[in-house]
């Protein structure tokens, strides 16, 4: 046992040097000269102003002239209250499939989509726009909540719904890599899309 | 089935197909000691190493001698990290500031990384530094799956007639040999696909819509890449690959869940050439790999069925999509998490809490069986503790004593085996029964009803198979649960592992008996069957009486709509 | 089995309820612990708490009987196993009692002592009509002893100083002459003692494959401890507990009681199927070890063949016609009395050729000689007619002036080459031909060694005959291996060799310099009539002396560890129906939408409950015939041995109970019960 002690720490020492720091130092070095953008979380900005990561989803609920994500149930870590998209503690609602929260939820959700949005009707909503997702940083809504955002998003804009739904289909993303995945839309480049229209 | 899930699922299973022979072949390769492709980058460090640590490749070492070594070098790590995480704040690469972990929480996080759990009673974007992160938690992603592997390739070696070999010199070459060159690849992959590897402090980002948001970053992708290959499942932030820091795309989502499964399918090969028996290694591999059929399908069906529930308000769509990510679409979401609770790495790509009853059934099959392929070594132990407990029971019907690889499987083995199988069900029943039963315990339930019983039993299944995904409801951060899952992660990990390396030697000892007709073939599709069979029945008679008060309560209760 | 046997069994089963006895087999003391558990429910249903209704206590009350009987029924199988044993030894105690011996004092003088008091090397002097009082060497004379006693064979057999039939054994009776015999054990050593020790079972101990596998159960049986004691609080959390009666129900039903009642009734009867054999194993590792054998080394001589070579054909040389060789073959042997001079007269007496022995009543016979190695009659005439060994055959040809038949040393070697013997028959100073003598192998032997072979055992025949002529006849009994020209080494270092390889070896053997290879296989068969030497050295005796009796031995050995391994099978299998039985029963106050799991749609849960329960205790007598007769065996291979005793006994264990459990709960309800 006492002869093993050198081995044991020695080997600990030796491949934390290896692997605890010389392989992500190096790989964090690489990584930022081959593919700076991603490395570096792929920041989006705005005329000059950073306004967000590209594969993070932001809380646009509280603007109606811009389409939302799907719900967040994210807590604020400090207060412990709800807070959209709160990337500091990304986190699920983990309520379980007889939850009467999770029920109540989704029809407080389908309520709000209803009242907020002309002529639609539940038959039309996506159950991914009324359930929240994994991270509670979903960046993506599919392209059908997307479409039955259009009324809503058209009246608080005045855009026409035409041109909107053109939008949308411009900022249709495919499979990731043509194959994998869902269709979907990234509503952050949604909505940047958006506020060009808006601000050209 | 959408012929996204299809393509996915296809790639994702042919990628392992393919695999599985050249990685054995390869890893065979490399604990026999012949020369390799990789002789040339990293064979001057293994031999540096060796020379300062003064081990070599020739020192065998007794299968005590190996589990004192594996014991004593993995308690080095706990103290390590322990002390480690207690003083982050005043470690370098601290941008955002973190202060140091409590007493409880730095001992469950170090027990839970250092038993290859990574079971987290905390977030990781607020409560780690970047030092932390790679520097501790990171760097035991490495080489806690490797110490597991190592005991699993000791093992193999014994079954296959050899010396048990050196831990230290096992411990390095896996490292350097398997999981560093493809933790390189996998994270310049996952780079690409838009994951962060930056020393950078998060962003503050003000948003179109008016808000501040703040967006960690970090060195994510090495993590991911290493998260995944040693099938360790620590999440670098709370979400874990849900989060789209982690998992960007429904790619990276792939890669990460190929990442999960090559080493431990693998392994399987492993063994058959290093025993010779390639054809009990596809036996083998068909009997996990028809388990892991199984867990995918359980995984995917019902939760394309949607929520009855739910589906009764009428909206457009069927699919139960709470707490999954829109991107990786169902089929990448049940191929993930199936591979996460097959090769126990424990990450998740959506909240298992959220997860229908019967597509939960499929989670704890995963962790109660713990040999769906496993994490690699681990898992094929344990696939060899159930190969011999079958043969010891239908081989006697042959009417010869049992014998395994030409060994005869007497009292030594069998009480072995039989420790090994006991001690799960013990730490998982015995665990759930105590935390069910007192106060500290029920505080961190959240949902009601068998789900509730179900977040409690899932922390302990998770935290006996050395999985580390929960039911997230669970309030893990409890002093209850952080004690209480410390040491389940830690007699889960050892004592397994030590009856089967002693096994392993009591293997070796032995006279070969050679093979005839009267010998029961074990690599024959009759006894994959009866290993299916047997692996089926004694599990579930086990663990059928908590099934029928969780899942399946839960199942019939949602069925009839009942709500809690 | 006897009423007396059954009666005796069903009181010593009771007897076996004590904690002492039963605590060597875990499985069953947890039931009997059960029992008490619910015994004191029965008296008090509150005894650890709850407020149950008044039909508790009946129900309680049923269960604690059928833990009971459940319990008797395991103790029963194994006191019946044992006595059968017992009754056994009875008789042959009865055969050893009240001897007295002639001990042998000095020069003429004898005592009469009681045979209990003779010790080694003590001489005694046994006259006919006297019992043999302990076992010994003969030094002295000849007599033929009747062993029945011991053999259950009642012809006699001749035992005399010298040679391998020197010994004898106590408690068998001299039917002719005198015998001086030297007493080779102690008392409380001998053969009859060892026997009555081994029949009654009282020397034996777990097989080192019974340990492994009472390992394995008690594994099993604390996992269902676990299981069943975690579902007290888990049943709580989901709003209502489960009373402890039919937790312990639960439990007796799911840990293997089959096999835990019937493990050690297995192993006894295993034994006694040797033994009713007429075969002792001296343990019962030795049994078992009989089942793993790889490898059998058998003598050609009486075990392959029938011992005897005969003549199987006549071969006449230089143009000679058979018939006349056949008549001048059947002179020479008219008045041989050898079993190779009768077969001649038989072969020719098939072919129609039959002489009169009484038209040759002058003719001077003349016998078989070392010096001469010839046979045959001088004919009154004085024509000499005889029959040898060809070269000896030869040179007297020469002598007597004679010529050597051109072809005559073709067709001796052909009939050697194809393995037999050939004997020159010649008149005056003419060799007519040969006469080709065959080894013949036993009726059936063939295809035994087919079987074996099937089921992965090599078959070794050891002769001490030149190479050409064993591999002949090895070929013709279809055994793998021969050795050739075969010396007691050899046979050890064939062994060794064996064994080296991982293999198991059985042999059978009788004489002295058998010994020490007998010691050395792993099963060593020893035959009765053999020397006390080779006795001592083998684990196993056979009293019918039949050396084929090792390839039953070996059947024996394989259908005790597949009687083992079906009733464990079978009894894990059993667990699937109860749990659909008594799952929902438990858990419908808890959680009444599990009733869909109900799929036998029982009654009631508490009569579901007792049918599992009495299921569970009703198969324990419904298989003791299996476990004291054990499974049906056929030799095949691996293979098709495991699909069929899976599909029996693995599908029919998973089967059976749902059929038993339903047909219960039927019984019970149309009795009223199922409301209880």
């Amino acid at each position: 046992m006492v002869r093993m002690f050198r081995p044991m720490i020695g080997v600990t020492l030796l491949l934390w040097v290896l692997l605890g720091l010389l392989f992500p130092l190096v790989m964090t070095g690489v990584s930022n000269l081959v593919m700076p953008y991603q490395a570096q979380g792929s920041p989006v900005y705005v005329n000059g102003v950073l306004v967000g990561a590209a594969h993070v989803g932001q809380n646009f609920q509280p603007s109606p002239d811009y389409f939302w994500g799907r719900p967040s149930a994210t807590l604020s870590v400090s207060t412990g209250k709800a807070k959209p998209y709160n990337a500091f503690a990304s986190a699920p609602s983990n309520n379980g499939p007889t939850s009467s929260a999770l029920i109540s939820d989704i029809k407080q959700r389908i309520a709000y989509l209803l009242k907020t949005t002309p002529g639609l009707t539940t038959g039309q909503i996506p159950v991914s726009l009324v359930e929240s997702s994994g991270s509670g940083l979903d960046p993506d809504i599919s392209v059908q909540s997307a479409l039955i955002q259009i009324p809503r998003v058209a009246k608080y804009t005045h855009l026409s719904e035409s041109f909107l739904t053109g939008l949308v289909k411009n900022n249709t993303l495919g499979p990731s890599m043509g194959l994998f995945g869902r269709t979907r839309i990234n509503v952050l480049e949604l909505n940047l899309a958006l506020y060009k229209a808006l601000h050209s | 089935m959408s012929l996204s899930t299809v393509l996915t699922w296809i790639v994702v299973l042919a990628v392992f197909l393919i695999t599985i022979k050249p990685i054995g072949q390869y890893m065979a390769k490399v604990f026999t000691y012949q020369p390799t492709f990789l002789d040339r980058p990293f064979g001057w460090l293994e031999n540096g190493i060796f020379r300062v640590i003064g081990v070599s490749r020739e020192s065998d070492m007794t299968a005590k001698q190996y589990g004192i070594a594996f014991v004593g070098t993995n308690l080095v790590w706990v103290l390590l990290a322990y002390f480690l995480l207690r003083i982050q704040n005043i470690l370098p690469f601290n941008p955002q500031h973190m202060s140091g972990l409590n007493p409880l929480l730095a001992f469950n996080t170090a027990a839970s990384f250092t038993t290859n759990t990574n079971w987290q009673a905390y977030s990781g974007e607020n409560t780690m530094s970047y030092f932390s992160q790679f520097g501790v938690l990171s760097y035991l992603q490495f080489v806690t799956p490797a110490a597991g592997g190592a005991v699993g390739i000791a093992v193999v070696r014994a079954l296959s007639g050899r010396k048990l070999g050196n831990f230290f010199v096992d411990l390095t070459l896996v490292c350097t040999r398997l999981l560093l060159p493809l933790a390189i690849v996998v994270t310049l992959i996952l780079v690409g696909q838009g994951v962060p590897e930056t020393l950078g402090a998060y962003f503050q980002a003000h948003t179109l819509g008016g808000q501040t948001q703040l967006i960690p970053r970090g060195p994510i992708a090495s993590w991911e890449a290493i998260e995944h290959l040693g099938q360790n499942g620590g999440g670098f932030t709370n979400a874990n690959s849900a989060n789209p820091l982690e998992n960007p795309s429904a790619f990276s989502n792939i890669i990460e869940t190929i990442s999960m499964g090559l080493l431990p399918i693998g392994f399987f090969y492993f063994f058959g050439v290093m025993t010779g028996r390639r054809k009990l290694a596809w036996t083998l591999t068909a009997v996990a790999g028809s388990l892991f059929m199984i867990m995918l399908a359980l995984a995917y069906f019902p939760e394309v069925a949607g929520n009855p529930i739910v589906n009764s308000l009428g909206l457009a769509t069927h699919g139960n999509m709470v707490g999954k990510e829109l991107r990786f679409g169902m089929g990448g979401t049940s191929i993930f998490e199936t591979a996460t609770m097959a090769f126990t790495t424990g990450s998740v790509a959506s909240a298992h809490d959220s997860f229908l009853p019967l597509s939960s059934l499929s989670f704890f099959i995963g962790m109660f069986l713990n040999m769906v392929f496993g994490g690699k070594g681990v898992g094929f132990l344990n696939m060899i503790m159930f190969v011999i407990i079958t043969i010891f029971l239908m081989g006697l019907m042959v009417g010869r004593t049992p014998e395994f690889l030409g060994k005869k499987i007497e009292t030594k083995e069998v009480t072995l085996a039989s420790i090994a199988f006991l001690i799960h069900p013990l730490l998982i029943l015995v665990g759930t029964a105590i935390a069910i039963h007192s106060p500290a315990g029920l505080k961190g339930v959240y949902n009601g009803g068998p789900q509730g019983l179900g977040e409690i039993l899932y922390g302990f299944t998770s935290a006996a198979a050395n999985n580390g995904s929960a039911f997230g409801g669970l309030g893990a951060a409890l002093p209850f649960y952080e004690i209480a899952l410390g040491i389940v992660v830690i007699i889960g990990r050892y004592a397994s592992v030590m009856a089967m390396l002693l096994l392993g030697q009591s293997l070796l000892k032995k006279k070969t008996v050679p093979e005839t007709s009267g010998t029961m073939h074990t690599d024959t599709p009759l006894f994959a069957g009866i290993l299916f069979g047997a692996i089926i029945i004694l599990n579930a008679l086990t663990f059928f009486p908590i099934m029928a008060l969780g899942p399946l309560a839960e199942q019939y209760l949602m069925l009839a709509h009942h709500l809690f | 089995m006897s009423r007396e046997m059954v009666t005796h069994a069903l009181f010593e089963s009771v007897l076996k309820l004590d904690p002492r006895v039963m605590i060597k087999n875990p499985v069953m003391f947890v039931v009997e612990i059960g029992f008490l558990i619910t015994l004191i429910l029965t008296v008090d249903p509150n005894a650890f708490g709850g407020h149950y209704p008044a039909g508790q206590r009946a129900y309680n009350l049923i269960v604690t009987i059928i833990l009971l009987i459940t319990v008797i029924f395991g103790n029963f199988a194994e006191a019946i196993a044992e006595g059968r044993g017992k009754a056994q030894a009875e008789s042959l105690r009865r055969t050893k009692s009240d001897l007295m011996a002639f001990k042998w004092v000095n020069g003429d003088e004898y005592e009469n002592v009681p045979a209990s008091t003779l010790r080694k090397g003590d001489r005694i002097r046994v006259r006919a009509g006297e019992m043999i009082p302990a076992d010994g060497e003969v030094l002295e004379g000849l007599g033929s002893v009747d062993e029945s006693a011991i053999t259950g064979e009642s012809a006699p057999v001749i035992r005399g100083s010298g040679g391998d039939f020197n010994s004898v054994t106590g408690g068998t009776k001299l039917l002719s002459d005198t015998l001086m015999i030297r007493v080779t054990v102690d008392p409380g050593e001998s053969f009859l003692d060892q026997m009555i020790g081994l029949v009654e079972g009282a020397s034996r101990q777990k097989t080192p494959n019974e340990l492994a596998l009472s390992v394995l159960l008690a594994g099993l049986t604390l996992i269902f401890i676990i299981v069943v004691v975690t579902i007290e609080p888990m049943a709580r959390y989901a709003g209502r507990s489960v009373d402890v009666a039919t937790l312990i129900a639960l439990l007796v039903c799911l840990i293997p009681t089959t096999i835990g009642a019937l493990l050690s009734a297995i192993g006894i009867a295993g034994m006694d199927r040797v033994i009713r054999f007429n075969v002792i194993a001296k343990s019962g590792k030795a049994v078992e070890a009989a089942g793993d054998v790889n490898t059998l080394i058998l003598d050609k001589t009486g075990t392959i063949t029938i011992g005897n070579r005969l003549a199987s054909a006549f071969v006449p040389v230089s143009g000679g016609t058979e018939a006349e060789l056949m008549e001048i073959a059947v002179l020479s042997s008219l008045f041989d009395e050898t079993p190779e001079g009768r077969s001649v007269v038989t072969l020719a007496h098939e072919r129609n050729l039959t002489m009169d022995r009484e038209r040759y009543a002058d003719a001077e016979n003349v016998e078989f000689s070392a010096d001469t190695r010839m046979s045959g009659i001088t004919l009154s005439d004085g024509t000499r007619i005889r029959k040898g060994a060809v070269d000896a055959m030869k040179k007297y040809v020469l002598e007597q002036g004679g010529v050597i038949p051109e072809d005559l040393d073709a067709r001796t070697e052909e009939i050697a080459k194809e393995g037999g013997t050939p004997l020159a028959v010649l008149r005056g100073n003419v060799i007519y031909g040969l006469i080709y003598l065959k080894d013949i192998v036993k009726p059936g032997m063939r295809e035994r060694f087919m079987e074996l072979r099937r089921m992965g055992i090599k078959t070794v025949m050891c002769t001490g005959d030149n190479p050409l002529t064993a591999a002949t006849i090895a070929k013709e009994a279809g055994v793998d291996e021969f050795i050739a020209e075969a010396k007691p080494e050899d046979k050890m270092r064939l062994i060794r060799r064996e064994q080296e390889q991982g293999k198991l070896v059985a042999m059978s053997g009788d004489g002295t310099n058998d010994a020490p290879a007998l010691a050395q296989a792993d099963v060593g068969l020893a035959m009765n009539t053999g020397t006390s030497a080779a006795k001592e050295a083998g684990n196993m005796v056979d009293l019918d002396s039949d050396p084929t009796k090792l390839i039953e031995v070996v059947s024996i050995g394989k259908q005790l560890l597949i009687t083992r391994g079906a009733i464990t099978t079978f009894s894990i299998a059993n667990d699937v129906a109860k749990y659909f039985a008594i799952i929902p029963a438990m858990f419908v106050y808890v959680v009444p939408s599990l009733q869909a799991l109900n799929i036998m749609h029982l009654t009631t849960p508490h009569s579901a409950i007792l049918s599992a329960l009495i299921f569970n205790a009703l198969i324990i007598p419904f298989l003791i015939p299996l476990a004291m007769r054990g499974v049906k065996y056929k030799p095949m291979n691996a293979t098709q041995m495991l699909m069929r005793n899976l599909f029996v006994y693995g599908l029919g264990g998973v089967i059976v109970p749902f059929l038993g459990i339903k047909v219960i709960d039927l019984i019970i309800t149309a009795l009223g019960g199922a409301n209880i």
